[in-house]
């Protein structure tokens, strides 16, 4: 399948690293040749040179015979025009915009056909909808959803002294008292798929399937003591903390946001006249002392600087801050971030990266397709949920007796209503959903593949 | 300063005023008025005199205008246009002095309403007719109506807006449609078809077509000049109760019309200046029937004569039915609250308007929150939108030049030795353009027994309030003046 993606920025590069990856045939558009070069040198890929929202370029990089444009420059318009002049081009192709500007996204869903749009995605959007998921269960760091919701993927920390400490995968019921499923350990940030004799020790981050439905008696049975959020800080006034904002108040949450820059502070008391808005500098501890760091709830470090917000989420966590959220723009150093109590980490950038390569996939695949792609463990593993079709192989046969390749895992298995964290007797049939976690750098793009 | 620029526009101005002039000297002819006839045909072609010359003497003006200019003129033009438009009173000896005269032409010209006259029946119906239409004109602006006509029409460039800021009552005027003489007409048009209805609800409630002409003038400018001595006391309920409606409605701002027109029936229920005033109207209306129950037959009449008053007041039109002088001291104090309350910005009311006091209140509101809290940034807003901190320091700044101007005032008249609440409620009245205020001005009294420094101050205090203070304000500022003498000579 052939892909364009227009922008080589840090969206481009995440997406040019997993498309490449996956064997794709990429073409990158940038109007800024150094940063091509570079990007040409580490992955087989073709690179063009020049403005993308032009036709000329976009004929030089072989619109006519591509399948999917995805245009992911820093300008909501660029990325529009450029879309809208590919599909003039090349009706058939697939198109993906990434617009950010929140005065945009009712009339691009409502004109998405004008601006022959396949699909348009917004990071701060998302990131914050993930922050929102996360504050609703403060205690994990991390939530995935398959099956419209019904199940989960959640990441917890085994921290000093906690019930998990020296636990052995097989006793793991005795403490949490419901059905669960490790399903991925990182220790000493490498993603390990543990054995039932697998002893769980202090700093492993373990990525636990369960059903929504047994989350709440999870936390409790853990010792993890959660009451609502009422109180939010936020860090910074960017997009992400304008979304957030807004549906944390349309649910009744107290949100206080400090901005350093007193224009934006301005706009955004305009905006969310129900929000707290301070003007002030968020990595200045007395400010955050006279906000009450002390006893809010929950902090979310959102500023634009990586840094800053690791040393406010550091600062929050040394105040005791119940649940505390740290946005990342890059996620490179991750086996340091580690060691650091900054609570969860969100890269808006890493899920918009997510959302457009399960749209990829299920371009590249129309039968058999991933219905819901999540990267866990860090870039690590892959979970992927999948509908048993009629060509699926070894439907009705117990796990036990299959080949799976390695580094695969089956952790869900959904008979209609019924949910099953499998063992070794379980099977699938035709028309139940299974998710399936594979480890690093296998790609799974139909369910058949898992076979050996 | 464009001296130029600012002489024809005066010179447009009375000639405006002395084509509606006709209509008073044609109504004389008719009714064999003779001395009145006169006085019309004289002030007329002084009037046409002092225009022609103004536009003669103003030819090739440049065409640019800054926003003091806008001011200045507006204020000029108001005095010039008062100065001349007492003539007829005065030279028909209907008014034998000319201060009066001139007291009861800026009266009618800022819907004041105030008069000096103790028997207005006497008067003779052509000059009855030229009073309340001045509130007519008054009302509306005539600047408003010069732009509407288009004398500046297709050529002018952005520079009338500031006229109509200056002219236009409230704290943010904007233009309702790109053109400003497309504004000028969908306002005037509006105020017109209002009128023509106020008058066909009056005729059919029996009213004589001159009386009903004349009191249509009075509620449709709010100022409240009647043709009877004793107001409007002595009609029907029913056209008291006409009255009081159209007096609401022309207490609104002019742009909610314009909304309805467009169909936007939701931002016009959302609209928060409009809920201020209903509420304060709804509720004072209330508070009064509660507080005068016993004085009239029945609660019907009862709520009848609170709502006509509320109504006349908080749209400070100033008719009465009934002398509200003789109520407890507590609906008193209410009618004195809605002295300045006042109407809606942007409609023919005066006072403080409902759109200020909103600002005010939010803005004190903010600063209070920010003594508290000083790092938390917050902004004023009304129907949804910020409220831009000029605007706010606009609209604290005016609440200052009010006060001290009511202040003032209060002291010169009360050199006339009349009673606190007299000199009080008359500068009060006369600065908020209604017309009646309490005891020896109240509505069955008139303003004909204070001297003639207590008129002076009181005219001014009428032409402040109807142009919003700043225009008559910037007349006395030295620098006004200052750079025209620093560049003629």
């Amino acid at each position: 399948m052939k892909i364009i993606i227009a922008g080589d920025g840090k969206v481009g590069a995440i997406l040019t690293r997993q498309l490449s990856a996956e064997g794709y045939d990429l073409t990158l558009i940038d109007a800024n040749l150094k940063v091509l070069e570079s990007t040409e040198e580490r992955y087989d890929i073709m690179a063009v040179q020049g403005n993308c929202a032009s036709m000329e370029v976009l004929e030089q990089a072989g619109i006519r015979e591509a399948d999917l444009l995805i245009a992911v420059t820093n300008a909501d318009e660029v990325n529009l025009l450029c879309c809208m002049t590919a599909h003039g081009m090349n009706p058939d192709i697939h198109t993906i915009a990434r617009i950010r500007n929140p005065e945009y996204t009712e009339q691009i869903y409502k004109m998405q056909n004008l601006f022959a749009l396949s699909m348009m995605i917004n990071p701060e959007r998302q990131a914050a909808l993930e922050i929102e998921r996360l504050l609703k269960y403060p205690g994990f760091l991390k939530r995935d959803t398959f099956a419209k919701g019904r199940v989960e993927i959640v990441e917890l920390r085994v921290e000093a002294g906690h019930k998990l400490c020296n636990i052995a995968l097989n006793d793991l019921y005795n403490i949490v008292k419901c059905k669960i499923l490790v399903c991925t350990v990182i220790r000493n940030g490498k993603a390990v798929a543990p054995g039932g004799n697998f002893v769980l020790m202090e700093g492993d981050r373990i990525f636990v399937t369960a059903p929504a439905n047994v989350l709440t008696m999870l936390l409790k049975n853990l010792g993890i003591i959660t009451h609502k959020v009422k109180r939010v800080i936020l860090c910074g006034g960017g997009r992400v903390s304008y979304y957030l904002a807004q549906s944390l108040i349309k649910n009744g949450i107290g949100v206080q946001i400090v901005e350093q820059d007193y224009d934006r502070c301005i706009q955004l008391a305009n905006a969310l006249p129900q929000a707290s808005v301070i003007h002030g500098d968020a990595s200045r501890e007395f400010l955050l002392d006279n906000e009450g760091i002390s006893d809010c709830d929950a902090l979310v470090t959102l500023t634009g600087v990586d840094e800053m917000n690791i040393i406010i989420s550091l600062y929050g966590s040394s105040c005791k801050v119940p649940q505390i959220i740290t946005k990342l723009g890059r996620l490179e150093n991750n086996t340091i971030l580690d060691t650091l109590p900054i609570g969860s980490i969100i890269s808006p950038k890493e899920l918009s990266c997510n959302h457009i390569v399960r749209y990829v996939r299920a371009m590249e695949n129309q039968t058999g397709a991933a219905l819901t792609i999540h990267t866990i463990a860090d870039g690590q593993a892959e979970a992927v949920e999948f509908m048993v079709d009629k060509d699926t192989l070894h439907c009705g046969e117990p796990l036990k007796k299959l080949k799976l390749k390695k580094n695969v895992l089956i952790v869900c298995i959904m008979h209609g209503m019924k949910l099953d964290i499998p063992n070794g007797d379980s099977c699938f049939e035709y028309g139940d959903t299974v998710i399936v976690v594979t480890g690093a750098g296998r790609v799974v793009y139909q369910l058949n593949d898992i076979f050996e | 300063m464009n001296y130029k620029m600012m002489g024809r526009f005066i010179g447009h101005i009375l000639l405006v005023e002395a084509v509606f002039m006709v209509v008073p000297l044609i109504i004389s002819l008719f009714h064999d008025e003779d001395i009145v006839c006169i006085g019309f045909a004289a002030s007329l072609c002084v009037i046409l005199a002092v225009a022609l010359l103004l536009l003669v003497l103003c030819r090739g003006s440049k065409r640019s205008f800054k926003a003091r200019e806008g001011l200045v003129c507006v204020g000029v033009s108001w005095i010039v246009m008062s100065l001349l438009g007492c003539l007829p009173f005065y030279i028909s000896r209907e008014i034998p002095s000319y201060l009066d005269a001139l007291f009861e032409t800026v009266s009618g010209f800022t819907t004041t309403g105030a008069s000096i006259l103790s028997e207005v029946e006497e008067l003779s119906m052509s000059i009855l007719y030229w009073r309340s239409f001045t509130h007519w004109l008054g009302g509306m602006g005539v600047l408003v109506f010069v732009l509407a006509v288009g004398a500046f029409g297709e050529r002018s460039k952005g520079f009338t807006v500031h006229l109509l800021r200056a002219e236009s009552p409230g704290p943010q005027v904007g233009k309702l449609v790109p053109k400003m003489k497309k504004t000028a007409e969908i306002l005037y048009l509006i105020y017109i078809v209002l009128t023509i209805v106020n008058i066909a609800f009056l005729l059919l409630g029996g009213m004589p077509l001159f009386d009903a002409v004349c009191t249509a003038f009075g509620t449709a400018g709010t100022g409240g000049f009647g043709i009877k001595n004793d107001s409007i006391a002595g009609y029907s309920p029913y056209i008291q109760n006409v009255c009081t409606v159209f007096m609401l409605l022309f207490g609104v701002n002019f742009s909610c019309y314009y909304l309805l027109l467009l169909r936007q029936f939701y931002s016009v229920l959302k609209d928060e200046e409009l809920r201020l005033y209903l509420g304060v109207v709804i509720g004072s209306i209330v508070l009064i029937t509660l507080d005068v129950r016993g004085f009239y037959g029945t609660l019907g009449e009862t709520v009848r004569h609170a709502a006509f008053q509320v109504a006349s007041i908080v749209t400070t039109t100033g008719f009465a039915t009934t002398d509200f002088d003789l109520w407890p001291d507590f609906s008193k104090a209410v009618i004195l609250g809605l002295m300045v309350i006042g109407a809606c910005a942007g409609s023919t009311g005066g006072g403080f308007k409902c759109a200020r006091i909103l600002i005010v209140v939010r803005g004190l509101r903010r600063n209070l929150r920010r003594a508290i809290s000083p790092q938390k940034v917050q902004v004023v807003r009304i129907n949804n939108h910020m409220i831009d901190e000029k605007v706010l320091e606009n609209a604290n700044a005016y609440l200052a030049a009010y006060v001290l101007i009511l202040f003032f005032s209060f002291i010169l008249v009360s050199v006339d030795q009349f009673s606190i609440t007299t000199n009080f409620t008359a500068v009060l009245s006369c600065f908020n353009n209604i017309g009646p205020g309490l005891e020896a001005v109240g509505p069955t009294c008139n303003y004909g027994d204070f001297s003639w420094l207590s008129k002076l101050v009181l005219i001014v205090d009428m032409l402040a309030g109807r142009l919003e203070i700043f225009p008559i304000l910037i007349l006395f500022s030295r620098s006004t003046w200052g750079v025209f003498s620093r560049k003629s000579g």
